[in-house]
């Protein structure tokens, strides 16, 4: 299975590269959402809850658009047949593009997070970093797993992004709690607070349940 | 000494799609080796049939076995013994040539996948375009890459849709080793009622999803094959 999931994740980043099609799309979405927060707020900064929540609804948001497209190459240009043709653990097609999506989340917050650094958050961002960028893996994870479930399945019907936006959103809404409520003491005006143990066991659970879940019914969102 | 067990067989095959049945009680047997010809009008069920026969598409009636394995449940088994050529070339448009295929050849776990990549370029005469994204290329070119895709991994049974679509003469010289009659089993597709018969074993006219003809190729005539397209 290692073999074919580096083969499917070499070709999905090689794709991604020349296409340019999600990675920018999402970053110039985010960056686009926190300059119209900046305005529309009419504040000259924010911390702690309000801080947390913005941050996490905009990436939420971001990795929709991600999720959309993550299987349109495989629907649009065959990929979907000539991987089933294939001999090859079915699986392996959904791990190559959770960590597809999984990287292109990463990639983002990379733009995001100092974006928002700038524009809008008012405590300094360096004493949060470390606990925020663990906060930040474990809920890609979790995003990445549940986004590439939805996007397998909203893409073998016509209302693809209606389907994703449905599906995902609801089912994204215990990753953004968990994550906002993990990351809110990290922004808070007097210094960032510890790491809440309570949101990172809740948001590692939610990981391996839709993990276990994805593992479980993948094969058959392929079957005809 | 027991026949050898058919490469192909369909015993009331059938296929919907939601209400409408695109496939009814298909039955025949193709012996390994052999070329079966599916001649029939838009519509008849020639690409379903192709389709079920690759696993693509669950068989909804009847029994199907391929290679010895009935389907769908031994699906996995066939799998990698098949080599399917269908109207969509199963590549990426951004991807060159040589890139798709040896993504399919790491799929198929090619053994010297760059070598044998090569020869099917090499063979079906692409080794000058291989670099070029899939995107630039002619309709011809991106069938013969199509051909080469299916064939490099050396599959027990071809499955072919209209393979010599958008392909000039040249090129169709240059494919026909690699997809002919030959060693391999081959389940194929046509609309040309002479062409067609050429190098098959049995022949098979589909309309409306049944079977209106089914006989050795060499008794079919084009006059009866033109008949189901009336």
């Amino acid at each position: 299975m290692r073999r074919t999931v580096a083969a499917l994740l070499s070709k999905e980043l090689v794709l991604e590269l020349r296409t340019r099609e999600s990675v920018p799309a999402m970053v110039l979405f985010t960056i686009t959402t926190y300059v119209v927060f900046h305005f529309g707020l009419d504040r000259n900064s924010i911390d702690g809850d309000l801080a947390s929540g913005v941050l996490w609804v905009t990436l939420l948001f971001a990795a929709i658009l991600g999720i959309n497209r993550l299987f349109v190459a495989e629907h649009e240009q065959g990929g979907f047949d000539g991987f089933l043709l294939a001999p090859v653990d079915r699986t392996a097609l959904f791990v190559a593009k959770a960590i597809a999506l999984f990287a292109y989340l990463t990639v983002v917050e990379l733009f995001a997070v100092p974006a928002f650094a700038v524009l809008l958050l008012g405590p300094s961002l360096g004493q949060a970093l470390p606990g925020l960028i663990v906060v930040l893996l474990a809920a890609n994870a979790g995003i990445a797993v549940v986004g590439t479930l939805v996007a397998a399945l909203a893409i073998q019907t016509r209302a693809r992004d209606l389907m994703v936006s449905l599906l995902a959103l609801p089912l994204l809404v215990p990753v953004v709690l968990a994550a906002s409520s993990a990351t809110a003491p990290l922004l808070a005006a007097g210094g960032a607070g510890a790491l809440t143990g309570n949101w990172m066991a809740m948001l590692a659970l939610y990981d391996l349940l839709f993990a276990l879940v994805a593992y479980a019914i993948f094969d058959f969102l392929l079957e005809d | 000494m027991p026949d050898p067990e058919p490469a192909v067989s369909l015993r009331g095959a059938g296929r919907r799609y939601g209400e409408r049945a695109a496939l009814r009680d298909v039955s025949l047997e193709l012996a390994a080796g052999q070329t079966l010809v599916v001649f029939g009008p838009n519509g008849a069920g020639k690409t379903t049939l192709l389709r079920m026969l690759a696993t693509l598409l669950r068989p909804h009636a009847g029994e199907v076995r391929v290679l010895g394995c009935a389907l769908p449940d031994d699906g996995y088994a066939v799998r990698g013994r098949i080599g399917f050529l269908g109207h969509d070339p199963l590549l990426y448009r951004e991807l060159s040539g040589r890139e798709n295929l040896r993504f399919h050849a790491r799929l198929h776990g090619v053994v010297d996948a760059a070598a044998r990549v090569q020869a099917v370029l090499d063979a079906v005469g692409m080794q000058a375009r291989a670099d070029d994204p899939v995107a630039e290329l002619s309709r011809g070119m991106v069938q013969r890459v199509a051909v080469a895709r299916a064939v490099l991994h050396e599959p027990e049974l071809l499955l072919l849709d209209e393979p010599l679509a958008n392909l000039d003469p040249a090129a169709v010289a240059q494919v026909m080793p690699l997809i002919g009659p030959g060693m391999r089993t081959r389940v194929l597709t046509s609309h040309d009622p002479v062409g067609g018969l050429v190098g098959a074993d049995v022949a098979l006219g589909l309309k409306g999803g049944r079977a209106q003809l089914l006989g050795p190729a060499a008794a079919v005539t084009p006059a009866q094959i033109a008949a189901l397209y009336a």
